[in-house]
């Protein structure tokens, strides 16, 4: 039995693209630099980076989910506020939920959890992408970007914890290593905000350097 | 349909925030019990970590430790319709000073007692709280374990770190000039003086405010613990607070 119309694999070609393009050169950090004020408020360690970053991957891929699936009925007039709403709704559940079952996480990342609400990445997505297209391509995209952006964090504050707590997941590395003894000192600027900045603007170069498509003309 | 009508608009909107509101209140009903659970614990392991004992399992640890919990009256111990543990101390705190009722945790580690004094005030930007632990005598200082809700990073949240709170131990509550331990501006060599915060001043006196406040209830019952309740050793301190 054919179908008129043959239907789009779920991993097509076009479908995996929308999960890699954003690791890349779509990369919502260090291409289209939204999101940054929470890549530099919680990338000191790993641990509230790695959580935060799952919690912006679920809220993200829902949030595209569900109004994906509405699009076709949020009167336009409202759709800025009824996206908020999808949103606002989905970081309350994610909040609680973590208060409930990671309660020590979700003290560190307190008041972090809450803005995920003003991630620019999230309504931008959800504005751009999900209110045009299908649940299953919206979910995809919200995965992609939900994923490069944890990555970005992820990598920041691997580099961050490293040098300025000597620490990798609270694992004392650099004790184990013995460099303290050999005079090593951690580099206290890490831990502070400009540090972040810098180690992704340190990413954007190394990234551009190697994609040659980002680079512009002149 | 057309759906950009006003009448649709509307519909839309109240329907919309009815299902949110309901599936919102569901959740934080069914997951109230797994928080409050949270905090308890949480508070568990502040008295517990006030006295050195750290942990995984605060329930198990906090029932092996803290032996006797009392509720403090004016000086005197008295009874009470809810239990030490489940005193709110942000209200406590707001009554005056002999009618307040406040809990005191008594512990025993190492064959040692010790006691375990929850504190509240208030420092820059919103409440502060601790713990302060005493050793036998009730007046030599073990430990003293500080948080926040808000203060600044870098400068009044520094409470909260070993740095500050260090300074605590072997220092000593009441003598005859002072009830408390007074926060100064480097030159804290006293027994009963530590080393405020660099920037951090009105969370640093905040700090200072705090113990003086919340030990008046306290003070009578402390000092006047009988000496067979105190084994440890008596040390130099320790005699010149007895006489």
């Amino acid at each position: 039995m054919e179908m008129s119309k043959p239907k789009e694999a779920l991993f097509s070609k076009k479908n995996r693209g929308l999960l890699k393009d954003p690791m890349n050169v779509n990369n919502p950090i260090t291409v289209q630099v939204l999101g940054i004020c929470s890549a530099l408020a919680i990338t000191v360690k790993l641990k509230p980076a790695i959580v935060m970053s799952l919690s912006v991957i679920v809220v993200m891929a829902l949030a595209n989910v569900i109004t994906s699936l509405m699009r076709n009925m949020i009167p336009n007039r409202i759709r800025i506020i009824v996206q908020l709403v999808v949103v606002a709704t989905l970081v309350i559940l994610v909040d609680q939920v973590l208060k409930a079952f990671v309660y020590d996480v979700s003290k560190q990342l307190s008041v972090f959890v809450g803005l995920i609400i003003t991630n620019c990445i999230i309504m931008g997505r959800i504005e751009a992408f999900s209110l045009g297209n299908s649940p299953w391509k919206s979910f995809l995209d919200g995965i992609g970007n939900g994923a490069s952006y944890g990555l970005i964090l992820i990598v920041v504050s691997f580099f961050r914890e490293l040098l300025g707590n000597g620490t990798l997941y609270d694992y004392p590395v650099v004790e184990k290593l013995g460099l303290y003894e050999l005079g090593y000192h951690n580099n206290g600027m890490m831990l502070l905000p400009p540090m972040a900045l810098i180690v992704v603007a340190l990413i954007i170069w190394w990234q551009r350097s190697k994609t040659p498509s980002l680079i512009e003309k002149d | 349909m057309n759906i950009n009508t006003n009448s649709y608009t509307y519909i839309f909107a109240i329907a919309m925030v009815i299902i949110v509101a309901s599936l919102l209140s569901i959740a934080a009903t069914s997951l109230k019990p797994f928080q409050d659970k949270n905090i308890e614990l949480e508070k568990k392991s502040d008295i517990l970590s006030s006295i050195g004992v750290v942990g995984e399992d605060p329930e198990l640890l906090f029932n092996e430790y803290i032996t006797d919990q009392l509720v403090i009256q004016d000086g005197k111990v008295v009874s009470s319709e809810i239990t030490a543990f489940d005193i709110d101390m942000a209200a406590a705190v707001k009554e005056s000073n002999n009618t307040r009722k406040v809990p005191l945790f008594k512990a025993k580690k190492n064959g040692n007692t010790f006691y375990v004094i929850p504190m509240r005030g208030t420092g820059l930007w919103g409440p502060i709280w601790g713990y302060v632990s005493l050793k036998g005598d009730g007046n030599t200082i073990l430990g003293a374990s500080f948080d926040h809700e808000k203060e600044t990073p870098g400068l009044g949240a520094e409470i909260s770190t070993p740095i500050f709170q260090d300074q605590f131990p072997d220092k000593v509550l009441f003598s005859e000039t002072r009830d408390g331990i007074e926060v100064r501006k480097g030159d804290a060599y006293g027994s009963q003086q530590v080393d405020g915060i660099s920037g951090g001043t009105i969370t640093s006196v905040g700090v200072q405010t705090m113990l003086e406040d919340c030990l008046i209830p306290y003070k009578e019952f402390l000092l006047n613990l009988s000496v067979d309740e105190i084994e440890m050793p008596a040390d130099s301190i320790l005699s010149v607070v007895l006489n």
